[in-house]
């Protein structure tokens, strides 16, 4: 692959702005739609239940057609030209601390909010076809809406206090769309699990908030991006690392991951547009668009690479050992996710990719995250896939929409994986051949884990269970699921075509080309031949050898793996029992120390009114008698004063 | 006047009835009110009274709206029509309006409503109980309310002392009547009507003898003449600190301020409850309203010589009444203890003798006044065979039997502490910043504490209603109301919410009101 043409381009990217005008005016729009169509959902209720989830899918597309009107306006403007922001009106006026309710559209946002609301729309289509037999599929399209107003909102804000406002309402949808079958035990556990971890991520996002404050007194973009480089190198690290807190909680980083395989409890639409294409992205659109802050805090970008490259590495090893087909997904978009971040981390030469591998993530993840859903479609809701096998016969459409997620993942030319996973292999080993190898291995072990979900899923034997009858799934699923699979074929090469995506996002997130010590050939054919070695060992132990219905006992790693790496182990230990201990250490200090004293002054008052209460006698004679001694004690007081 | 005299002429004394239309109506309407009540036949008394009463506070109200923003010392120099006195007049209106709707219920008791058959009648007496047995109801509490309120319209507004003892006492005489009405428990009522009788009129000799003293030293009972006198310097300094001392007697004895509250729970205790809300409300503002007339008008230029004093009696009155309200076992008098809280609180404002103390008070007032009227229309609803059930363990489980006139009275309960979202915070945030730009820290701190201590009592009710078990079989319910008091707990219940959560509007209505004229 040819290196990038071109000349030099700054490192640090651009964060000044014009007015918005003409069309761009229109980007309040984008986040008015969803949201009215979500308040229209769910405050009139069930009177909206027979044609409510059309509203859904209406304002989604609405919002979809603005942001391409919106896109075609941007193209026509200069490169440094087409950032525009939108002031709506003054939010937070109090003394110093001025928060303006302000949009901001720019290339990096642009590419979000086109993501957002086109998989946002076709998923909304998927959904009136899945979600057909639930009586409450209308509370679902209200929550479906209010997650994309919230999210775009999250990526069109100008500052990050609103930043927050959106990161809060993904996070909010999230949880509701997670315990949307809240009467199964297991989906509200997981909802509340998925809340209570992401609080700790969101944390440290308002913790990032308030030092920004402390720093640099202002939290708009502008003033925290455009002053970055004079800021103390220790703030600058504190903020990166609060912000990492944030991006891990959102994007189910290590050591915030556990969420998100629960979170597969959620019906499989809310997985592949919430937890795959783009709310568990947002930690990575946080880190892009604070390149000023971690450019500048080589210590943060430390921390960015190494929890990427150990996210990857453990998702793809949970990715192995699942039999749930949605498990053995969301351990892969926690694997591809660590890949962003970690390309995030390297800096200059990261971020383009990062978001470039991101979007054509978007597009496969969710191809095959519908795909499994139209499995389980045609399958009673089955998800085992030691159940599965040979739906090939059956499920024709499923299985090659599928498989061109599947190629796409494992980054076989020309599908889109293959252009976006190799730039940020590239650039790894352009920062160090260690992390390299890292993402290398991860390429390898996805490869295995990706083809032996397919193997188990639509080749070998059939292990179905009496019961089932699969069957291919209605149009009103299939024809979303086949754009996207044709999406995860070529929107790697349209993007990187002419070296578009770099130029596109370079004055924003800033880029340095990725300098490599060799041939960059070696390094694709090698990437390409150890991922070919590593499908083909996959297709020979799942889809040669008989599959066992019920799973074999493994070796400790599978062992390790099936429980999640112990992730949840890992945080009773390090979070929940030391907070229990706190907590009990605090209901002592409260019950012996502060009702002590608290009890002991209410006795003394309530001693001394028990006491004071017998004056008051109900003589009238008496109290005539205090009145006269009162008036004395005025006149004496008054005069006393005067002497 | 002696030059007057001299020139043995007389001047037509020229009266701006415009001006003096809101107390001129409601006197008007509460001479009508008694000749109804002497020539109507009785079927049709209730319906004219109920008529008279409420147009007239509606049309005594639109007077005030329409001679807003006037600054006149009307009728030859007695009355002072000026921001601060039309504010307060409006609001007493307001609030006696409210007080009227729960006074006008018929549906609480069986027996007919809060008042006696017949007040001659001895208490356990036979013709008490023939009386009662009768059903006989009666209308004579209309008249009475309504000399009380015209009083009140010109207590804040007296420009002299002579016209401020005389509306004090037309302001009191009903009350004292009013006072010993109720039908149930009629002997609490009538100790409590003599009671307030004496006290009062004892009240009212110090007050009128502290008159006597300032005229002495000024030579005249106007408030901007005493003030001159000051300023010239003239005359004994300690004739006028005594008569000072002597006045404020007087009007402290009327807000209910320690050391001459004793009155107050007694007589909040035995009178009939309806009859209490209005007296705690109404007779607040209105003695609020003449004390600051009188110390800011009169006396703001010896104000370093009465501070150190009123220092003392608004502690004690925010410790001795929040001390007391602690261990109260009945309803009605940890109210009145509450009430005498509430007033130190208000004491904090008139210490500071600035335009944020003025106005501070003023939105307290209002803001105590209607959470108080409401508070006292619940009192009405919650009832056991014998009457209401005002002990307070008889509220326990309130919260389950009527969750709505629980939740009522608990938003009531937390306006009174203070707790912010209600119109209570507001007031107390008014009084107590001016109180800090009045250089009263000491004071202001003190009412911190008091009224964390107070939020105690307030709060232990709402865990009363809402946590406790309801001892079982006490036959205590929560009777439904006719739409009278529904509709003034409705309009109380909105009125604190709207001065907690938008408690601009109050405030900018109660600086615009401004200050005193001179």
């Amino acid at each position: 692959m040819s290196p990038f043409s071109g000349a030099l381009a700054p490192a640090a990217g651009e964060i000044s702005a014009n007015v918005a005008h003409g069309t761009f005016t229109q980007m309040w729009l984008l986040i008015a739609l969803p949201l009215a169509g979500a308040a229209i959902l769910l405050l009139l209720g069930r009177r909206t239940n027979t044609w409510g989830h059309w509203v859904g899918v209406l304002m989604s597309a609405g919002s979809f057609a603005i942001a391409v009107s919106i896109f075609l306006a941007m193209r026509q403007e200069s490169g440094g030209n087409r950032a525009f922001t939108q002031h709506l009106f003054q939010w937070i006026s109090v003394g110093s601390f001025q928060v303006p309710f302000d949009l901001r559209i720019d290339q990096l946002s642009m590419v979000f909010v086109l993501l957002i609301t086109g998989v946002g729309t076709l998923i909304h289509i998927y959904s009136v076809g899945y979600m057909s037999h639930d009586h409450e599929r209308r509370r679902f399209f209200g929550y479906l809406n209010l997650f994309v107003a919230a999210m775009l909102l999250l990526v069109l804000a100008d500052n990050y206090l609103l930043l927050y406002v959106g990161w809060e309402g993904v996070g909010l949808a999230s949880y509701l769309l997670i315990g949307f079958w809240f009467y199964k035990e297991t989906a509200a556990v997981a909802a509340k699990k998925a809340f209570v971890v992401n609080r700790v991520g969101d944390v440290g996002l308002s913790i990032a908030v308030m030092l920004m404050f402390v720093t640099f007194g202002s939290v708009t973009f502008e003033g925290v991006l455009g002053s970055a480089p004079k800021a103390s190198q220790t703030s600058l690290t504190l903020i990166g690392l609060a912000l990492l807190l944030a991006a891990c909680g959102k994007s189910a980083q290590f050591p915030l991951q556990s969420w998100l395989l629960d979170a597969m409890e959620g019906p499989t639409p809310v997985s592949a547009l919430i937890h795959a294409a783009t709310m568990v992205t947002a930690g990575v659109y946080l880190i892009a668009r604070s390149n000023a802050i971690f450019n500048a805090a080589p210590t943060a970008q430390t921390a960015v690479i190494v929890i990427g490259a150990i996210t990857l590495i453990m998702g793809a090893i949970i990715g192995c050992a699942k039999d749930d087909i949605k498990k053995a997904l969301a351990g892969s978009t926690m694997s591809q996710i660590g890949y962003m971040v970690l390309a995030a981390g390297l800096g200059p030469i990261g971020y383009v990719f990062a978001i470039f591998h991101l979007l054509t993530h978007g597009f496969f993840k969710a191809t095959m995250f519908l795909g499994a859903g139209s499995v389980m479609h045609g399958m009673n809701d089955q998800v085992n896939m030691r159940r599965f096998g040979a739906l090939r016969t059956v499920m024709v459409l499923t299985t090659i929409t599928f498989f061109a997620g599947y190629l796409a993942i494992l980054g076989i030319p020309p599908f889109a994986g293959f252009y976006s996973k190799d730039k940020i292999i590239e650039s790894a080993f352009a920062h160090s051949t260690l992390v390299g190898l890292v993402t290398l291995v991860g390429a390898a072990i996805t490869a295995f884990y990706m083809t032996r979900l397919v193997a188990m899923t639509f080749l070998g034997r059939a292990r179905w269970p009496d019961d089932a009858h699969p069957h291919e799934s209605p149009a009103m699923m299939m024809v979303p699921v086949s754009i996207l699979a044709v999406l995860s074929a070529v929107s790697g090469f349209l993007l990187i075509h002419d070296n578009w995506i770099v130029n596109w996002l370079e004055p924003v997130v800033g880029f340095e080309e990725p300098v490599l010590g060799f041939n960059v050939n070696i390094l694709q054919y090698g990437t390409l031949a150890l991922v070919l070695v590593s499908a083909a060992l996959g297709y020979v132990l799942y889809a040669r050898r008989p599959v066992p219905e019920v799973a074999p006992v493994g070796s400790f790693l599978t062992q390790a793996a099936r429980a999640d790496l112990y992730g949840d182990e890992v945080n009773e230990a390090v979070f929940m029992r030391p907070g229990q201990y706190l907590t009990r250490l605090l209901v002592w200090f409260d019950n012996r120390v502060v009702d002590g004293a608290v009890n002991g002054t209410a006795a003394l008052i309530g001693g001394l009114s028990g006491r004071a209460r017998r004056t008051q006698n109900g003589f009238a004679r008496s109290y005539a008698l205090t009145m006269l001694g009162g008036a004395a004690l005025v006149i004496a007081a008054l005069v006393l004063v005067r002497l | 006047m002696s030059s007057l005299l001299a020139a043995a002429s007389f001047d037509v004394p020229t009266i701006e009835y415009g001006q003096l239309s809101p107390m001129l109506i409601i006197f008007g309407v509460a001479v009508l009110s008694l000749l109804v009540e002497a020539f109507a036949p009785r079927g049709s008394r209730r319906p004219i009274q109920l008529v008279l009463v409420f147009a007239g506070l509606a049309a005594a109200f639109a007077a005030v709206v329409m001679i807003r923003g006037t600054q006149h010392i009307a009728a030859m120099g007695s009355v002072a029509v000026d921001g601060p006195a039309l504010f307060m007049q409006g609001a007493i209106l307001v609030l006696a309006f409210i007080a009227a709707l729960v006074m006008a219920e018929r549906q609480v008791d069986p027996l007919g409503d809060a008042f006696a058959p017949r007040a001659s009648a001895l208490p356990g007496s036979t013709d008490e109980i023939a009386f009662t047995r009768l059903g006989w109801l009666q209308t004579e509490v209309w008249p009475l309310f309504l000399f009380s309120v015209g009083g009140m319209l010109l207590f804040p507004a007296s420009a002299d002392l002579l016209t401020m003892f005389v509306a004090l006492e037309v302001v009191s005489l009903p009350l004292y009547i009013m006072a010993g009405l109720a039908r149930r428990r009629r002997l609490l009522s009538q100790e409590a009507a003599l009671k307030y009788f004496v006290l009062g009129a004892f009240s009212s000799a110090f007050f009128l003898y502290g008159t006597a003293l300032f005229y002495g030293y000024a030579g005249s009972v106007d408030l901007s003449a005493i003030s001159d006198a000051l300023t010239a310097n003239a005359g004994s300094m300690w004739l006028v600190i005594t008569a000072t001392g002597l006045v404020s007697v007087g009007l402290l004895f009327k807000i209910g301020a320690v050391p001459f509250h004793q009155w107050t729970p007694d007589v909040y205790q035995g009178s009939p409850t309806p009859v209490t809300g209005f007296m705690a409300a109404c007779t607040k503002i209105a003695a609020f309203g003449a004390l600051l007339r009188i110390m800011y008008v009169a006396l703001g230029g010896i104000r370093w010589d009465w501070r150190p004093m009123m220092y003392v009696i608004a502690a004690l009155t925010m410790i001795v009444g929040t001390l007391f309200a602690l261990t109260q076992t009945d309803m009605k008098r940890m109210l009145a203890y509450s009430s005498i809280a509430q007033a130190g609180f208000m004491l904090v404002g008139v210490i500071a003798t600035n335009q944020a103390g003025l106005s501070g008070t003023m939105v307290y007032l209002v803001a105590y006044g209607i959470a108080t009227i409401g508070a006292f229309a619940i009192v009405t609803l919650v009832r056991d065979s014998t009457g209401e059930a005002s002990h307070l363990s008889q509220w326990a489980g309130l919260g389950r039997k009527a969750p709505i006139v629980a939740s009522a009275f608990a938003l009531f309960l937390l306006a009174f502490a203070g707790i912010p979202l209600t119109s209570g915070f507001t007031g107390k945030f008014a009084v107590f910043t001016a109180g800090i730009a009045g250089g009263a820290t000491p004071v202001v701190i003190i009412g911190l504490v008091a009224s964390a201590v107070a939020a105690f009592f307030y709060v232990r009710v709402i865990v009363l209603m809402f946590f406790n078990e309801p001892t079982s079989d006490d036959g205590v319910s929560v009777v439904v109301p006719s739409g009278f008091t529904t509709l003034a707990i409705t309009i109380s219940v909105a009125l604190t919410l709207v001065i907690g959560l938008v408690p601009q509007l109050i405030l900018d209505l109660a600086n615009q009101a401004g200050l005193f004229i001179r």
